[in-house]
């Protein structure tokens, strides 16, 4: 489990471009170095992200190890309609995080 | 001595050379893995990527990242991929972007580790097949992965 902010902001004109920007509340353990005990540690990464508007994927991103903790992530969408804009993070437990945003667009 | 071993000294000796120089020699660094798997058949050209990254980081934990690719983003002309290396990393593929003309604009940020100070490489895909590159180095004072973190 893990939460995550995020920054859109909620209306903007038709053709617009519309920057989103998030941050996960997430360690991004790299693994595979031994911990004080000599056990070596497991990997516990966001491995993907995907963000969907209306429906239909505008962008995703894999992460490796090398994304640091708390990952950063900003990307842009051109508002077309109004509609919902859908972020998803998942990590190597299988947990998916979803964070839904409204976007209005005007004209 | 007795002298009935069918393999000389000489034999092992050069052998284990062998052994020891052909991994080095034919093996691709994991870097050079990486940046093979993204160009594929394509000659990655120097330009039309830009890397803002600060050029001097007090820890390589947390360092903010913002590539700004020159297209027009449009159905026929656009950036489909985003590639971040960091070729002196344990593992040098950073992250992978996929974008489409829907994003208006092909900018990406994210926040990047750094082991040790190096060069940023990054990789641009675009629709018609050509790869095309920039690069930044950074100059990390404390790196990241010494404690763990």
């Amino acid at each position: 489990m893990f939460n995550a902010r995020v920054t859109m902001k909620p209306e903007a004109a038709k053709g617009e471009i519309v920057e989103i920007r998030t941050v996960a509340r997430h360690p991004m353990e790299r693994g595979n170095y031994p911990d004080a005990a000599g056990r070596m540690v497991p990997r516990m990464i966001i491995h993907s992200f995907r963000a969907t508007y209306g429906g239909e994927e505008i962008f995703r991103m894999e992460l490796g190890p090398g994304v640091s903790a708390n990952p950063y992530i900003a990307f842009t969408t051109v508002a077309t309609e109004t509609g919902d804009i859908v972020l998803e993070w998942t990590d190597d437990s299988g947990f998916t995080l979803t964070r839904t945003l409204r976007l209005t667009v005007a004209g | 001595m007795t002298g009935t071993g069918t393999v000389s000294r000489r034999g092992i000796v050069t052998g284990a050379a062998a052994l020891l120089a052909t991994p080095r020699a034919s093996r691709a660094s994991p870097f050079e893995e990486a940046l093979k798997a993204f160009a594929g058949e394509a000659v990655p050209r120097a330009g039309r990527v830009s890397i803002d990254v600060p050029p001097i980081s007090e820890s390589g934990n947390s360092v903010p990242i913002t590539i700004l690719v020159e297209s027009p983003m449009t159905a026929t002309d656009h950036v489909k991929t985003i590639v971040v290396l960091a070729e002196k990393n344990p593992h040098p593929q950073i992250a992978r972007f996929h974008l489409s003309p829907r994003a208006g604009k092909a900018q990406v940020s994210t926040t990047i580790r750094l082991a040790t100070s190096q060069r940023v490489t990054v990789l641009a895909g675009m629709s018609d097949g050509s790869v095309w590159s920039g690069e930044k180095d950074v100059v990390v004072t404390l790196s990241a992965c010494v404690d763990g973190g």
